[in-house]
């Protein structure tokens, strides 16, 4: 493949890097739909969130300025805080029902 | 420089007073309250009597601030005094005064004391607003109030159900009559664009005859409704409900003259308008014979003192229409004094009997309340015109300017003041002649309720020459034309009333027996009167009742069930069906959540893109 090695020496473009990220949004997205261990929802979670951190990074690098950058250590501070408070929830409810099946905690109905 | 604001201002304290306080004072404190506030708001006026010099050319204005400012309408709160205001200022802190002091003996016993004198404390209040006020709107403030201290004196012996219901139906007459008085004052706003006494009476020689007839008619109304005038005069007989020094206060000496103080008060507009002169003096005149008659047949004591203040304001009506204006103001001032005496006096002999009213119960009095008796027979010389007590003067006084007006006017007047000497001097005799009838001993009342009717007996004989009203007025009103023979009239209006008197000892001691024969020889007719003409029938027939009837099956069944309670309920199901269907959106499934949300993201985007589409 000349044309894509050629690509590659003259650095990545873009819009790969926006399809990986893309690809890995839709993983996680289709994760947390379609699985039903809190878990694994929890991880599709950090998947969605580091495939837009990603996209700031690929944006940050290809228009040369640093708020991507600042957005992305933002989304990781939060997603920190979310895994921290999340796993907290996940062992009460593990504790309190003992399941962690998602379509079996739903107290809120209606 | 007098402080005219400390007039209202003292009894509103004592109302303050005694209406927070007055449940833990002792009585001492409240009657010291209560009289003390009045007494010295009399000191005040009698302060401004006799220093304030020549009021006719420089009355007293005092201006403290701007009460509504809305656009061009400018309404302050003043306070005026020229000698009108003076009269009655005099009148109703004096007379107040001295019912304070006999209401502190005559309610000595009953429950709810203080709030009693808190209410009566109120009205002065409201009264010397009425009087002082240097707008109509001021003047209304005070009007409204009194007729708020009204309803609330008359029903103050609220369990039983008579005495609310009259109340009520002061109030709500009252209502028909403020009616009138609110289109007055908003005629007097369009035509003139102030509401100020000064510049309204400056400016309204210059209007057109028909708004000033129709403002006179207007505020008519509303004096017909407060000072209890044909047709709104119903309400009056029922106020007696209330305890007797509020009938002698309100509803005799102060409170139901306000009419007439401002028909006066508004003589400018009056005499510019002939047609409202001439309703006036028929309304006036219609209304004194009309509850003179009923007068003749009553035996409830306070009734026959009720129909004879309806009558004797009529009078004063009638002064106003001939343009006899201070005739008028002389006739309230006299009959203030007479009036309340009477009522008091009516008060104490219904003390002496225990509660009694029905005078064919009493009787013999004479000879158990002596000082009763004496007072009430000044006041009934007085109310009968006998020559040289206060009465003779301003009856005189507008008889003859009704004569000048239109001679009939003044034979039908005559034929009213021999009525009104003939029921006076019948209740006289039933109550202090012949033996008692009624039971229990009968005794005379205390000499805190005799000590005011003492001052108030030497007022009905002397008040004729102490207060020569029209002589104080002089230069305010137009000069009531001299009318020759004056003295035959004079002696006709004497022989009236003397004549109701003798025919009345003949009736009621010589020959007890004849009321009862001219009474069965009437029959019917004697009925009817006796029934007050089925006035209050007539107006439960043709207004009340259908006005009931009108809101139980319209307003209430069909308005307010229907349409509003209809109206709301509609929201409150409307609102419950939708959110039935809505809560199925929330299963508790988290993972159809996180569905709708990416539906929602998508869709979001797909909009977005359209939009982008549609705009390249």
């Amino acid at each position: 493949m000349p044309e894509a090695l050629q690509a590659l020496n003259n650095g990545v473009p873009i819009s790969w890097y926006l399809i990986l990220s893309a690809i890995i949004f839709a993983l996680g997205v289709a994760g947390f739909l379609f699985r039903r261990n809190i878990i694994t929802v929890f991880m599709c979670i950090e998947l969605m969130l580091n495939a837009v951190n990603l996209s700031f990074v690929a944006f940050s690098n290809q228009h040369k300025q640093v708020a991507g950058h600042i957005f992305t250590f933002f989304v990781m501070v939060v997603a920190a805080a979310e895994a921290a408070v999340g796993l907290a929830i996940i062992l009460t409810v593990f504790k309190n029902r003992e399941t962690l099946n998602i379509d079996e905690i739903n107290s809120l109905k209606n | 420089m007098q402080n005219l604001w400390l007039i209202p201002a003292l009894p509103f304290l004592g109302f303050l007073i005694n209406g927070i306080l007055g449940k833990k004072l002792p009585k001492m404190v409240i009657n010291a309250v209560a009289v003390g506030s009045v007494v010295l708001s009399f000191l005040l006026v009698l302060n401004i009597w006799m220093s304030a010099g020549d009021l006719a050319a420089n009355p007293i204005q005092q201006h403290y601030f701007t009460w509504i400012q809305s656009g061009e309408i400018n309404i302050g709160w003043d306070y005026a005094v020229d000698k009108l205001t003076l009269i009655m200022l005099m009148v109703v802190t004096g007379i107040g005064s001295l019912i304070h002091i006999y209401a502190t003996g005559y309610m000595a016993h009953e429950e709810g004391y203080y709030r009693f004198f808190a209410y009566l404390n109120l009205f002065m209040f409201f009264m010397l607003n009425l009087v002082l006020g240097g707008n109509y709107l001021l003047l209304f403030v005070g009007w409204e109030g009194v007729g708020l201290c009204s309803y609330l004196l008359i029903g103050f012996y609220f369990v039983k159900k008579s005495a609310t219901t009259a109340g009520n139906k002061a109030f709500i007459v009252n209502r028909i009559g403020d009616f009138g008085f609110s289109l007055a004052m908003f005629l007097i706003v369009v035509n003139f664009g102030t509401l100020d006494f000064n510049k309204v009476f400056a400016a309204a020689p210059g209007k057109s005859t028909e708004t000033l007839t129709a403002i006179a008619l207007l505020l008519l109304l509303g004096a017909a409704g407060k000072s209890a005038q044909i047709p709104l005069y119903v309400w009056l007989p029922d106020a007696m409900e209330g305890p007797t020094p509020v009938s002698a206060l309100i509803h005799a000496a102060t409170m139901v003259t306000a009419g007439v103080y401002m028909c006066t008060r508004s003589a400018v507009i009056f005499t510019h308008a002939p047609v409202a002169m001439e309703t006036v003096a028929i309304m006036g005149l219609a209304t004194a014979v009309f509850a003179a008659t009923i007068g003749l047949t009553q035996y409830d004591i306070k009734k026959v003192f009720a129909y004879s203040t309806v009558s004797q304001l009529g009078y004063m009506f009638l002064g106003v229409g001939v343009g006899a204006f201070s005739a008028g103001v002389w006739h309230l001032v006299t009959h203030a004094f007479f009036k309340a005496l009477l009522f008091l006096g009516a008060g104490s002999v219904i003390h002496a009997c225990h509660g009694e009213q029905d005078m064919r119960h009493m009787g013999g009095l004479r000879k158990y309340a002596p000082i009763s008796m004496a007072v009430l027979a000044c006041a009934s010389l007085a109310i009968a015109g006998f020559p040289g007590t206060s009465g003779f003067f301003s009856k005189d006084a507008i008889l003859t300017a009704a004569y000048a007006h239109a001679p009939w006017m003044f034979w039908v007047g005559v034929i009213t003041a021999g009525m009104t000497a003939f029921y006076v001097w019948r209740a006289f005799w039933m109550t202090f002649w012949g033996e008692y009838r009624g039971h229990g001993h009968p005794h005379e009342s205390p000499w805190s309720m005799l000590a005011p009717l003492v001052v108030l007996a030497f007022l009905s004989i002397a008040g004729g020459f102490l207060f020569n009203v029209p002589k104080i007025l002089e230069g305010m009103f137009p000069l009531a034309e001299e009318v020759p023979g004056e003295a035959t009239l004079m002696g006709i209006s004497i022989a009236a009333g003397l004549a109701g008197i003798g025919v009345s000892y003949y009736m009621y001691v010589v020959n007890r027996k004849l009321p009862q024969q001219i009474a069965d020889s009437l029959g019917g007719l004697y009925r009817l009167v006796y029934d007050k003409y089925r006035v209050d029938e007539l107006y439960d027939a043709t207004v009340v009742n259908p006005v009931i009837a009108g809101s139980r099956s319209l307003l209430w069944k069909v308005m307010d069930q229907g349409v509003i309670d209809g109206a709301v309920n509609g929201v409150g199901t409307e609102a419950q069906l939708a959110g039935g269907w809505l809560k199925m959106l929330q299963s508790g499934n988290i993972r159809s959540y996180a569905t709708w949300v990416v539906l929602g993201a998508v869709a979001l985007l797909v909009l977005i893109g359209v939009a982008e589409g549609v705009t390249r």
